[in-house]
């Protein structure tokens, strides 16, 4: 028999999301059986995203990893909430170059589906998209559809450290096929990390911080569910290179590279 | 900030079982008492892990992303993970993140005992 209670104190929270409401019911996406994405500009790839079911860790195929990657807005006159809400506000805006989301321009909030195009290697274009399945004043949660390089959840959040505001994105991860997996060793990991590092960096200069964001990353999981290697049927890389094939002048005029 | 509590508890349910009752908040703070309990549930030989959620007051998604790592750790070990006494707004958060489909949920913990035969 064993009994153990935490309370945190509120100084310092090291973990996302921050300042739960005593009921989540409003915070949470209705249940979702398969993506439906709304309108799109017309320059975007609206591919591998509609009629596609969820997956979390537990239905990807590669090693489990938690990233968090960090930064801290030192002497940023801003709360936790106004840094979540510029972020949801304005969250492609912090995207590396050559990488577009497309969300609902009213922001981010429970059940949204965004559409994400997303530069590959190649030159290729990777249309995939994610569900907004958590959001509050402090916080958002992504989660991926099938065909995404990972099967994930990705929570976006902030809190107060000493009285300056740390913004966090804290990844759990599988890659959602072997093929995924692969890319994932030879450089997808460090595309990954240089993403996100580069997303906190830009979202710092907005609140007029120079600052470089930290990493800390865990393989929870170094076994592969063989059981879920099937999921290479909905790779989104594969399917958004062969419609770019065999669709070359829309691809052209979308790209304006024509 | 976060004011967040979390309180477990371990019972032994049969030789092959043990529970693992959660009250108040489980968000990514919970690690470390959800843990503790988790070693002391597995420590009776437990093949079966039940988390009866009766006294769950709130749960984000930092506190979901915690179920899974405490999957991972359970299936490491050749156990089976179970969820008892879930309100039915839960319930539909862990069909959304579709971690009903290795997480078996029942409405009490003798349901689950049941269900697993031990």
């Amino acid at each position: 028999m064993s009994k153990n209670t935490t309370a945190t104190d509120g100084a310092a929270p090291p973990e996302a999301p921050a300042a739960p409401p005593r009921s989540s019911a409003a915070n949470w996406s209705k249940p979702v059986d398969r993506l439906a994405v709304g309108a799109v500009p017309t320059r975007a790839m609206n591919l591998n995203v509609e009629g596609r079911r969820l997956v979390g860790p537990v239905q990807g195929f590669g090693q489990l990893w938690q990233k968090r990657y960090r930064v801290r807005l030192e002497g940023a006159d801003a709360s936790p909430e106004q840094v979540i809400s510029t972020w949801k506000g304005e969250f492609g805006t912090f995207w590396p170059k050559g990488n577009s989301f497309y969300g609902p321009i009213t922001g981010i909030a429970p059940g949204d589906v965004a559409l994400l195009n997303l530069a590959a290697p190649g030159g290729q274009t990777l249309s995939t998209g994610v569900l907004v399945i958590y959001a509050d004043d402090e916080s958002f949660t992504f989660m991926t559809p099938e065909g995404h390089m990972f099967a994930a959840w990705i929570t976006f959040s902030a809190f107060l450290d000493d009285l300056a505001p740390v913004v966090q994105i804290e990844v759990l991860l599988r890659a959602n096929d072997p093929l995924y997996e692969v890319s994932m060793a030879l450089f997808g990991h460090r595309q990954e990390n240089a993403f996100w590092m580069a997303t906190l960096h830009n979202l710092a200069a907005r609140f007029n911080v120079d600052a470089t964001a930290t990493l800390e990353q865990t393989c929870v999981d170094r076994r592969r569910q063989w059981k879920n290697a099937k999921n290479i049927r909905h790779n989104a890389a594969i399917r958004s290179t062969f419609w770019m094939a065999t669709h070359p002048r829309r691809w052209f005029r979308r790209t304006g590279a024509a | 900030m976060t004011t967040g509590t979390t309180t477990v508890e371990v019972r032994q349910l049969s030789p092959g079982a043990s529970a693992i009752e959660v009250s108040g908040d489980v968000t990514a703070a919970s690690e470390g008492p959800l843990m503790d309990a988790y070693a002391s549930a597995s420590g009776t030989g437990a093949k079966v892990i039940i988390l009866d959620f009766g006294g769950l007051d709130y749960m984000n998604s930092g506190g979901i992303g915690l179920l899974v790592t405490l999957l991972v750790r359970v299936q490491r070990q050749g156990q089976r993970l179970m969820a008892v006494a879930l309100s039915e707004h839960y319930r539909q958060i862990l069909a959304l993140t579709r971690l009903d489909e290795a997480i078996a949920i029942h409405a009490t913990a003798a349901d689950a005992l049941a269900a697993a035969g031990v």
